[in-house]
């Protein structure tokens, strides 16, 4: 079986030794202990697995680590930067858009990725964009106000 | 794995006060004796330690599962400490550190712990104003504590440094006096989430993320059906696997639906695992004439207990299984130590409970075992017991190396514990200018929970008949207190159309209790009520209720088109005593409509044959982004009340709400929870 020994993660490459076919959220999470990528459903049906390839909002629980080396792979824990929080992070924690917090990291990453395609998104684009997201705690109208406030201040890329 | 002894004297120097939850207890020990140091009582239920560097540090067997219990309890010793709530730590759910709880659910933390807290940390400040009385040789009244410093007359010390290098204990009887709300400067106002910076950067380490050094995977095989008995086991293919281990064991205490005999899989990575579980070849002796989820309520009748109640003109409602679905399955981590010490790390409501499980099940005392619960990815009253931190003790155990045990989606749908399904067949009558005469109500297997109707009414019979459930069931946010809101709430909406009257009049006309009163006029007149103006395929509805110290009420409007329903609007109103966080409390009640949304239209478990059929999330729907309506909440606080909780009596009055905005629209009475899983037809 193809073996995948390296990938770009949070800036930084990183040494692994995975089958090519086992996933990438099985990889961040047990191989490379990137553990705020979290499993909710293994089949796309929540989002808690959510990272951005190359900048694109991606499932991990459904993505072969065999398909994503060489890419640019960013996780919850490569979103900040040092101390200074991504305006997503703020925003989430602003709004107290969380109760919790399971979903918070791919919420956070699909918004990232949704303010990207769209930097100033009504709130109908916002339901529209996040609605593969589960949040069992119901704190949806907070992520909407903290992806709104987000896009107010605008993001950084 | 340290001793609780070893724990107390690893404290080192300090303050510790010992929280007794017994009214009767004897204060003990010395406010201002130095150096007085006592054993530690019995029945204590919270304790608090002032460090010697002035660190503080609270204890409780509380846990956090997202209902923001972590800020709330820090708040109670930040307010009656005068310290900023950035100085607490607050240690919960960790069966050696924290004292002995019975759980995280009911609504209890609020009640019952959180003044717990308060007077332990008011205990902690008078003992610092007895020391520095008698260090200044001053009167106790002129000595001010704030900010983490106690001064008086030019003088100021930090915590720490006024026990001198002693360690003083105390312990308090439940007496000790607390701050009134209307003084309150840091309880009752909104303090953010205490660790949201570790959620937002994916730092918090819950239990289904925790790695220990040597650590292995370990996958459990189910049976097919519930109920179906192993017969026979091939597991040589899976035994080739490389690195493989295949461990048979027997379970004490047996799981319903799946029987007493662990077949497990433990590999050095959970693929491998999962690959070995896949190649098991087990023979199982099937389970025939199970009932399905269209038959179950004629099975609830047929199976009640003493029989059930024929009576004519009793009109039917059910209210079907759900899920918890918590966003993080179950998960279990166990370490055994060379002494046949056990330590697992576990996400759970009950880490004492446990912890006792653990003991029976494996067969080893109770202080050989230390649960450790980090802040949890939800549980909504359905992580009460410890099938995962067994089953990974249990792997642990055969193959001397820890052992995680993290559960899929499809194991959390299908084994853990349900919601209960229900029958409830009620009754009444009330005379033509709307006076409610008579109320029969009989729940078969839904529970007790929200039973009691709020409404005065001379001629009432309310009655739980216990009866054989298929599935699996247990405790669920607000128990039954939903289905049976929800059939007293509809039928009081019957009731009040039958007679032609509004139904807010309706139910203010028949009900007496003034915090029901008070949140139902708040969330009408939020809402418009009484200038709402009804258009085509719209309505409007209305519920309310109590229970467990909260007083809710909620208004809901919807729309009906080609047979789909969108609830447009809800408008709550929540009282539970004095706020001691409104934004936190906010979060709560929306919450609760968010998710309760789900059990009202459209979520249930569907099963036949032995076999979950909703068993991935793409086969049961949950509450999105996309099913929200517009949520406003009004927060009655009440400061000349104590405090109740909030967790679970926000989701009650929900679904009925929306059943009668439906039947407003519609004119269809919807008697099912969930009320339109696929639609309504004929609209």
């Amino acid at each position: 079986m193809a073996r995948i020994t390296q990938l770009d993660v949070n800036g930084a490459k990183r040494r692994i030794d995975a089958d090519a076919d086992r996933t990438l959220l099985s990889v961040l999470r047990d191989d490379l202990d990137l553990t705020g990528t979290k499993y909710g459903c293994g089949e796309g049906q929540c989002a808690a697995c959510t990272v951005l390839i190359d900048g694109q909002p991606t499932k991990s629980c459904l993505t072969k680590v065999g398909t994503v080396a060489g890419k640019r792979i960013v996780t919850i824990e490569g979103l900040a930067r040092e101390a200074e929080l991504h305006p997503v992070q703020q925003a989430f924690l602003d709004a107290e858009a969380m109760q919790c917090g399971w979903c918070t990291p791919g919420m956070i990453l699909g918004a990232v990725g949704l303010l990207q395609r769209t930097p100033h998104p009504t709130d109908a684009e916002i339901v529209s964009g996040m609605n593969g997201h589960i949040c069992r705690c119901g704190t949806y109208p907070r992520i909407v106000a903290a992806v709104r406030e987000a896009a107010k201040k605008g993001g950084r890329a | 794995m340290i001793s609780r002894r070893d724990f107390f004297a690893m404290l080192g120097g300090g303050i510790v006060v010992w929280m007794v939850d017994d009214a009767d207890a004897q204060e003990s020990g010395g406010g201002a004796r130095r150096g007085m140091n006592q054993a530690m009582p019995e029945q204590v239920s919270a304790w608090l330690h002032i460090g010697e560097e002035g660190t503080v540090t609270a204890y409780t067997g509380k846990v956090e599962v997202g209902q923001n219990a972590r800020t709330s309890l820090t708040q109670a010793v930040a307010e009656e400490l005068r310290v900023p709530v950035a100085s607490i730590r607050m240690i919960m759910g960790d069966t050696t550190l924290t004292p002995f709880d019975m759980g995280t659910f009911g609504s209890q933390t609020t009640p019952r712990m959180w003044p717990q807290m308060r007077k332990a940390a008011a205990a902690a400040r008078e003992m610092l104003v007895d020391l520095a009385a008698q260090k200044w040789m001053v009167d106790r009244a002129s000595i001010q504590v704030a900010d983490g410093k106690v001064t008086a007359a030019g003088k100021s010390a930090g915590f720490g440094e006024l026990t001198q290098g002693q360690k003083l204990t105390r312990t308090i009887p439940a007496s000790e006096a607390l701050t009134p709300a209307a003084q309150w400067k840091v309880a009752g106002t909104s303090v953010p989430k205490i660790n949201g910076r570790e959620m937002v950067t994916g730092a918090h380490k819950y239990a289904y993320d925790v790695k220990r050094p040597g650590m292995l995977y370990g996958k459990v095989l189910y049976p097919p059906q519930f109920g179906a008995r192993l017969v026979s086991l091939d597991s040589s293919a899976a035994e080739q696997i490389p690195g493989v281990k295949v461990v048979r064991d027997t379970f004490q205490i047996g799981r319903e639906g799946a029987g007493p005999d662990l077949v497990g899989v433990v590999a050095p990575d959970p693929q491998t695992a999962d690959r070995a579980l896949a190649a098991l070849k087990a023979q199982w002796k099937p389970v025939t004439g199970a009932t399905n989820s269209k038959d179950v309520y004629a099975h609830f009748k047929q199976t009640a207990r003493g029989g059930a109640v024929e009576s004519p003109g009793l009109v039917p409602y059910t209210v079907a299984y759900i899920a918890h679905t918590p966003l993080e399955p179950r998960a279990a981590v166990a370490e055994w130590d060379a002494g046949g010490k056990l330590t697992v790390w576990t996400g759970t409501q009950r880490p004492f409970g446990v912890k006792s499980e653990l003991a029976q099940d494996l067969g080893i005392p109770e202080d050989h075992v230390q649960v450790l619960m980090p802040d949890t990815g939800s549980g909504y009253g359905g992580k009460h017991n410890g099938d995962a931190a067994v089953e990974a003790a249990r792997l642990a155990k055969a193959v001397g190396k820890p052992v995680k045990r993290n559960w899929t989606r499809e194991e959390e749908l299908t084994w853990a514990y349900f919601r209960p399904g229900g029958l409830i067949e009620v009754a009444g009558k009330v005379t033509p200018d709307g006076t409610l005469t008579h109320w029969e109500f009989h729940n078969y297997n839904s529970g007790p929970s929200g039973l009691q109707t709020p409404y005065e009414v001379a001629d009432k019979k309310e009655q739980v008949h216990q009866a054989d459930s298929p599935l699996r069931q247990g405790s669920y946010r607000g128990l039954a207190g939903t289905a049976n809101h929800f059939v007293r709430e509809s039928y009081m909406d019957e009731l009040a159309h039958s007679v032609k009257i509004d139904p807010l009049e309706f139910r203010l006309k028949n009900l007496k209790n003034e915090r029901v009163r008070n949140v139902l006029m708040a969330a009408a007149d939020k809402f418009g009520w009484k200038g709402r103006k009804k258009t085509a395929g719209h309505g409007f509805g209305l519920a309310a209720g109590m229970e467990k110290g909260g007083y809710i009420a909620a208004v809901a409007e919807v729309s009906v088109t080609a047979g789909a329903v969108k609830v447009l609007r809800v408008v709550q109103a929540f009282e539970c005593g004095a706020v001691v966080n409104p934004e936190q409390l906010r979060n709560q009640v929306d919450g609760a409509v968010a998710m309760g949304l789900g059990g009202a239209l459209f979520e249930q478990i569907e099963f036949a044959d032995g076999k979950i059929q909703t068993n991935r999330l793409s086969r049961y729907r949950v509450p999105r982004f996309a099913d929200m309506p517009v949520i406003e909440t009004v927060l009655v606080d009440r400061k000349d009340l104590v405090s109740a909780g909030a967790g679970e009596t926000p989701i009650m009055a929900l679904a009925p709400a929306i059943g009668n905005a439906i039947f407003d629209a519609t004119g269809q009475r919807l008697r099912s929870m969930p009320m339109a899983p696929k639609g309504l037809t004929g609209v």
